[in-house]
């Protein structure tokens, strides 16, 4: 195997893996927020700016594995 | 859509300084802001003309949102916000233009935005509480934890960075991919997407600003 493409592979499994977690995360967070907007529909403003700064907060993770996948095929510092 | 996403395409040299394509783009969004600001206020009057109020309404809702964050009174605090956001949301919305790339996108603007953002934090915070109650609010709630406390400070400083530029480079991509596949007309509901993530990612950068200084200054938890 080349080291191409175990880098190839190395960012295909850190993206699809690392997408799982954030994803169950996010959802959660946002029936949550669904769930208190439906029972207090006057407090949606603050419920929905906590909700976008927890969300941004949980999307990093899926994103430091973003940014791994991008170093790992662009900036790959043991391919020549 | 260049190949690696990591370099930029270089456009020309001034002296020894190459000049890149997102820079050309950043000047042109800046030069864009300016003549807009200068048609609409160039005779600012109590009865406004249609450019001024709509640039009224603007400043105004977002006079709002930081001031629902922080807590106090805002106008300290709208210059510096108020202009991530609009510049954010015309940098990412440009996208839509043809032969344009967002110049968020390439990690060089996101990483300028996140170093302004985390100097201002520290020099509001400074200039609110003083050089020593501010350095005292890293040893809270207990010193063991002050350097879990500094790390923070540098990992949402690369997160608010990394953030930004991943999402909107992503979005290129996927683009890029669905022309590939697809061809002509398909990713336009892609492209709406994407206004949609641009205004998003807008949004949350600069509520994400407003956290952070609001937490230096005092008035809220982050």
């Amino acid at each position: 195997m080349t080291p191409q493409i175990m880098s190839i592979l190395g960012a295909v499994i850190a993206v699809s893996f690392g997408a799982i977690g954030p994803a169950l995360a996010e959802g959660r967070a946002v029936a949550a927020a669904m769930d208190a907007i439906a029972r207090q529909p006057e407090s949606a403003g603050t419920l929905s700016r906590t909700l976008f700064v927890g969300l941004a907060m949980i999307e990093t993770m899926a994103i430091y594995c973003l940014v791994i996948a991008l170093l790992v095929l662009f900036a790959n510092p043991f391919i020549g | 859509m260049e190949g690696n996403p990591l370099s930029a395409l270089v456009l020309f040299h001034i002296g020894p300084v190459p000049i890149t394509k997102p820079v050309v783009t950043t000047w042109a969004i800046m030069g864009l802001l300016v003549l807009v600001s200068w048609l609409g206020l160039r005779r600012a009057s109590v009865e406004p003309t249609a450019l001024q109020s709509a640039l009224e309404i603007v400043v105004d809702a977002v006079r709002d949102q930081i001031e629902a964050i922080i807590q106090r009174d805002a106008w300290t605090y709208v210059p510096l916000l108020a202009t991530l956001f609009i510049f954010l949301v015309v940098a990412n919305v440009s996208a839509i233009l043809p032969d344009v790339q967002p110049p968020t996108g390439h990690i060089e603007t996101p990483a300028a935005l996140a170093a302004i953002v985390f100097l201002s934090v520290h020099f509001f915070g400074i200039k609110r509480r003083g050089l020593w109650p501010y350095l005292r609010h890293y040893t809270q709630p207990s010193v063991i934890l002050t350097p879990l406390n500094i790390l923070s400070e540098i990992t949402r400083t690369f997160s608010l960075m990394v953030r930004l530029f991943g999402n909107m480079m992503s979005h290129e991509f996927v683009l890029a991919i669905v022309v590939f596949l697809a061809g002509l007309l398909v990713p336009i509901p892609f492209m709406v997407l994407g206004v949609l993530i641009g205004i998003i990612q807008a949004y949350i950068f600069t509520v994400l600003a407003a956290v952070f200084i609001g937490a230096a200054v005092g008035s809220v938890e982050a």
